[in-house]
């Protein structure tokens, strides 16, 4: 039995296998409706999310499988203060696989040692959401052709960004990378993650705090946004969060063909007029999320189509 | 200055100068119920400088504190007032309830009954199996 914490559980070739079983889905949804048939999918969702619970379930129903599970803390039994690891030993007798969302970091990796069923990660506080990476590598394959010979900049908080500390960490394994970290010094990449994915396997970056002055130079703009729910003080929170907001203006002096992609929810990180730019990739990429979490379903279940 | 040998027990020696008070808290030695001396800043040839602690019994502890508080120590073990076995520390592998998760946000802030435990990276630093914090 496997399970999904970190997207470096997966190597190069599964992921290569993953996007070409997604890339297979999007081309015949049909020959999955029923490849997981009479198998259930538990999202357990400690903290509030839209997107990527409902994508989970999608993905689930779209195979012919059955979704149950609750969408906030409030709704379950750890209100009561039952631990992590006995809800998860509890619904791993109700369901074939489990998609967990948990505030605290670590949370997936305690459910995985008592579930007997697979876990998948789908995001732990500012830690890890490998099924977001998953999605984002889709999204790149699809709309650059290739992962080599990119330079791909991070905006915004590089520091709890959970996402970017996966897509840092997957792109730091194809070749001809580059990184461009774009943060104010409150908001910079953990020196640990700077050090381990990109220093440490001698790839060029550069670090910068303001947005136009390396926008011309990326093929990817990867915006994210301060998250409210990660700061203790509220009084930092609102100071940092209007720090970056990319608009039409700044789009001007991309290149022709960067593609802007984002995790979403946006708060005001992006101007709603940039929605209208065909480099605007971020619509297109929760759209691919259902499809490689289809793929990564059937993956750890162990069924084909 | 003179401290006497010890006829049964215990000898930490080659402890980092300095670190033979949090090695005793972290050991537990103010629990014990038999003399325990803690000798710092004594001279030593091969370090300048160097702790010692002596235990006048023999008693069961975890090793790994001493290898992650003071990596160089040495464990002398005696009998009748001689060495019958000398262990040498290495940095342990995994330290399991040693230390606990600084990270407000990380699961073992919350999570019952949990091990703490912290893994050593390629690079000789503890972080936490769980949310990969630092160990500080």
């Amino acid at each position: 039995m496997r399970s999904l914490l970190n997207i470096l559980d997966l190597s190069v070739e599964e992921i290569d296998e993953l996007i070409a079983v997604a890339n297979d889905i999007i081309a015949n949804p049909e020959r999955y409706q029923e490849a997981c048939k009479h198998k259930t999918l538990a999202t357990l969702f400690f903290e509030p999310s839209t997107r990527t619970r409902l994508s989970f379930e999608s993905a689930m129903l779209s195979l012919g499988g059955n979704v149950l599970g609750f969408s906030e803390a409030s709704s379950s039994s750890s209100a009561k203060g039952e631990s992590v690891s006995d809800t998860v030993a509890v619904v791993s007798g109700y369901a074939d696989i489990i998609a967990m969302r948990h505030p605290k970091e670590g949370a997936p990796l305690v459910a995985s040692m008592h579930s007997e069923v697979p876990i998948i990660n789908a995001g732990d506080g500012g830690h890890y959401h490998p099924t977001q990476t998953l999605t984002d590598l889709l999204t790149i394959y699809h709309e650059k052709g290739s992962f080599e010979n990119l330079t791909v900049g991070f905006c915004g908080d590089l520091k709890f960004g959970r996402t970017v500390h996966s897509l840092i960490g997957a792109m730091s394994r194809y070749n001809g990378v580059k990184f461009v970290l774009i943060s104010p010094d409150e908001l910079k990449l953990p020196t640990f993650i700077k050090e381990e994915f990109i220093e440490d396997k001698g790839i060029e970056y550069e670090q910068s705090r303001i947005l136009e002055d390396v926008i011309g130079k990326l093929d990817i703009l990867y915006m994210t946004r301060v998250q409210r729910e990660r700061f203790f003080n509220e009084e930092e929170y609102l100071r940092l969060k209007n720090t970056y907001v990319l608009t039409a203006d700044k789009m001007e002096e991309a290149k022709r063909d960067m593609i802007v992609m984002h995790p979403l929810p946006r708060v005001n990180e992006i101007s709603t007029a940039v929605d209208s730019d065909p480099r605007a990739a971020y619509f297109r990429q929760a759209r691919y999320g259902k499809f490689i979490r289809m793929a990564l379903i059937m993956k750890l279940l162990g069924v084909k189509a | 200055m003179k401290v006497d040998s010890i006829k049964n027990g215990i000898v930490i020696d080659h402890i980092t100068a300095g670190k033979a008070m949090e090695l005793y808290n972290m050991l537990g030695l103010d629990r014990l119920d038999c003399p325990v001396a803690v000798i710092m800043n004594v001279p030593s040839r091969r370090t300048g400088r160097k702790d010692i602690i002596k235990i006048d019994a023999g008693i069961d502890f975890d090793f790994d504190v001493i290898g992650y508080v003071s990596p160089n120590a040495t464990v002398n073990v005696i009998k009748n007032e001689q060495i019958c076995e000398k262990k040498h520390i290495d940095l342990p592998r995994r330290l399991v309830n040693i230390i606990k998760c600084k990270n407000p946000r990380c699961i073992t802030t919350t999570e019952q009954e949990i091990e703490h435990i912290f893994v050593r990276s390629d690079k000789g630093e503890y972080r936490c199996l769980y949310c990969e914090t630092k160990a500080k």
